[in-house]
């Protein structure tokens, strides 16, 4: 199967060992990864924050990179997922663009875990990651994309792996995106409850579909030297005896 | 107290002063916590309740898509039942006009049942520069009187934010008549509270209310309540003053079986509302003899105008998004009121108030930005109001209003700058170069401990981790 690799600006300036771990995992399971060099950013955060203008305009420029039917394109971000099946419909209404509403429905992206189980049909992907993991649902992969416990399955099948129990799990870690800086008190009182809750749940490692979400989270955990560390599923997933 | 209420401050200035209040936290997190468990239960139980909240979803719709005709259809059967029906544009028109009752009525007291829409018009203030008395029906609402504290943490439950010593304290000391050695059993302290309170209720000549929906074709008034505090006010007064907004009305009897089915599973995790009080007009020898009903516009048509924004105006008031919004749990009622909003905050609050007093205030612009767009508050909404939809279409009113001042905020040059950057291949490869570059001249032991500009609000809790050194794309290119 060919995969087009959209591997959100956010990641590909922060977090290249996602994208990374993405194209090593998908190769691995007998995917053609490619990835264009065009892409840049979804829109989500013009979109979120009020740029509704701007965000049109990342988000016809995006479709038109992905409308080769012959491919599927699979993103390690739930949110810019979430983004482009829920958001530009939207973002095309907003701005009485009819062009870009019947790209955005001819385009379909899917986050790693639903092109994993849904497309693939596949959760044991032979993974090997021998430490204690706890798994936060982020809002945009729980509410937005509703992906269930697609995440937890695919955590499961990974051998070595013991999984911890998160408690207050499906509550918002406060980042928010630009809402971590616009609202700081009230974002760092959210991620401090997260901390809470991760620290209490005894994991070494906190995993997510969303970078973002980890970075906050993560900042947090760094900040307050807690000794737990942030990664995205797809690092996790790619991990196998040897490289670890 | 002063005349005038505070200039709205900035939700975020707000909420900093609301976070520090530890008790508040504390009672409010344990209130909306059992809140949250017990609506869950409710609606979990419910074997039709996904299909009951898209059944609630259609018949708010058809109420407001056929406002103007409902609205003639209630004032014409109103009046027919023997009541009479006041419009109002605005909240202090509102207000004004249920003064000018009170005193044609000769009064200097009345009783009051509590209601957002009173909260809304500002009437207690109101009531209080007039120099009418007003006697709470509601326990809360009298907590909230005596502490001075002019916004409910809460819409429907007005005092939740204390606790039972507090609420023992305020009582022991500030309601006349209440004994030194009350104890601080909830039954005892409402106890204490009917006694002192229960004459008045007796003897009261008027009474001000504000139901929950109004019944197009026949003029009824609905009331459903935890207490019986309505139902007073609904046989014992000779005058009765209702005040409703546009919105709340329902067209017919088979509509209102769908709400009142939503509204208690929602807002308290009940089957039934304790008490539901239908009331058709005046009759002789039972009830009020007079009664008034004040319509209320203060921003709802406009509101309706919206095509995206108008699902708002769906509200049944059940505040079920309160108690799922991490925001509103930390922060509490107050910090929206700061922040410009009335009476009404959480999710509700921050769609609500911008689109009823418009986003030209700093205040009013904060609210659209006072949620990280989680998404819970959607999920549970019983008449499913994508309130994070809306939230993000009037982050779009807000700046699409500051597009046009003649100096750009720094936010907006920062976001078009990064909107160009993104729109080309060369422009954003250079941008991420430098960004890398920049990032990691600030990093120490791989990571950022301090931001400049509007990016140290992040570092002022949380660090940044120093970006590796070659962007995914230089990487790919290097296979």
């Amino acid at each position: 199967m060919r995969v087009a690799l959209f591997v959100a600006c956010f990641n590909d300036a922060l977090f290249p060992r996602t994208g990374e771990a993405v194209a090593a995992l998908l190769t691995r399971l007998g995917c053609r990864v490619s990835f264009t060099a065009e892409q840049t950013c979804c829109g989500q955060m013009h979109w979120a924050t009020g740029y509704h203008r701007e965000a049109a305009a990342l988000a016809r420029r995006l479709t038109g990179l992905f409308d080769d039917p012959r491919q599927v394109v699979v993103t390690p971000s739930a949110s810019c997922a979430s983004t482009i099946r829920d958001a530009y419909p939207r973002i095309a209404r907003a701005a009485g663009d009819e062009a870009l509403a019947r790209a955005a429905a001819a385009l379909t992206v899917y986050e790693l875990t639903e092109f994993l189980v849904d497309v693939l049909g596949t959760v044991d992907v032979g993974a090997y990651f021998p430490h204690r993991v706890a798994y936060h649902p982020t809002c945009h992969s729980l509410r937005a994309l509703q992906l269930g416990d697609r995440p937890l399955r695919l955590l499961r099948a990974v051998r070595g792996l013991e999984l911890a129990e998160l408690p207050a799990a499906e509550e918002c870690c406060g980042f928010g995106g630009t809402f971590a800086m616009k609202n700081p008190d009230v974002s760092v009182a959210m991620v401090a409850d997260k901390v809470r809750h991760i620290r209490h749940s005894a994991a070494e490692v906190v995993c997510a579909v969303d970078n973002s979400c980890l970075t906050h989270i993560g900042g947090a955990l760094s900040r307050l030297r807690s000794g737990v560390r942030t990664m995205h599923l797809a690092e996790i997933l790619a991990a196998t005896e040897h490289t670890s | 107290m002063s005349p005038l209420p505070p200039a709205p401050s900035k939700f975020a200035v707000a909420a900093r002063q609301a976070l520090a209040d530890t008790g508040r936290r504390h009672n409010l997190s344990r209130a909306m916590a059992a809140l949250r468990r017990r609506r869950a239960a409710a609606t979990a139980e419910a074997p039709d309740w996904e299909r009951l909240r898209r059944a609630g979803r259609a018949v708010r719709d058809r109420a407001l898509l056929s406002l103007d005709t409902q609205l003639e259809t209630l004032e014409q059967a109103v009046t027919d039942a023997g009541g009479t029906v006041h419009w109002a544009v605005t909240g202090a028109e509102a207000a004004r006009i249920v003064i000018d009752l009170v005193r044609a009525g000769g009064q200097t007291e009345v009783i009051k049942a509590p209601a957002p829409v009173l909260g809304e018009i500002g009437l207690e203030r109101a009531l209080e520069r007039a120099g009418i008395a007003a006697v709470h029906t509601g326990l809360g609402e009298l907590v909230l009187h005596l502490a001075g504290e002019d916004h409910p943490a809460h819409f429907l439950l007005p005092a939740i934010h204390r606790d039972r010593a507090e609420i023992h304290r305020l009582l022991v000391r500030r309601l006349p008549g209440v004994p030194e050695e009350l104890g601080t059993d909830p039954a005892e302290l409402a106890d204490a509270v009917r006694a002192q309170t229960r004459e008045r209720l007796l003897s009261a000549r008027i009474a001000v209310i504000g139901p929950a929906f109004a019944v197009a074709e026949t003029g009824t008034l609905v009331l459903p309540e935890g207490d019986g505090g309505g139902r007073v006010c609904l046989t014992v007064p000779e005058t009765l003053i209702c005040v409703l907004g546009i919105d709340q009305v329902v067209p017919s009897w088979r509509d209102l079986e769908v709400v009142l089915q939503l509204l208690p599973r929602a807002a308290a995790g009940e089957r039934m509302s304790p008490y539901v009080s239908t009331w058709t007009g005046v009759s002789e020898h039972d009830g009020p003899a007079r009664m008034h009903l004040v319509l209320l516009d203060n921003g709802r048509t406009a509101m309706l105008a919206d095509r995206v924004g108008r699902s708002a105006l769906r509200c049944i008031r059940c505040a079920a998004c309160l108690p799922v919004c991490p925001v509103y749990e930390r922060t509490g009622g107050a910090a929206y009121a700061a922040a410009g909003g009335g009476e009404l905050s959480g999710p509700i609050g921050a769609v609500w108030t911008p689109q009823t007093r418009g986003v030209d205030g700093a205040a009013e612009a904060s609210l659209p930005f006072a949620s990280t767009l989680c998404g819970a508050c959607g999920d549970v909404c019983p008449v499913e109001i994508d309130i994070p939809g809306v939230l993000v279409h009037l982050r779009g009113k807000v700046v699409q209003a500051r597009r046009s001042l003649p100096v750009p905020p720094p936010e907006m040059v920062l976001m078009r700058t990064l909107a160009w950057a993104m729109s080309d291949r060369r422009r954003y490869e250079s941008t991420l170069r430098r960004g890398v570059r920049w990032a990691r001249l600030l990093a120490r032991d791989g990571r950022i401990q301090r931001l400049p500009g509007l990016l140290g609000k992040w570092t002022e809790a949380r660090d940044l981790p120093a970006p590796p050194r070659d962007p995914f794309r230089f990487r790919w290119r290097r296979r």
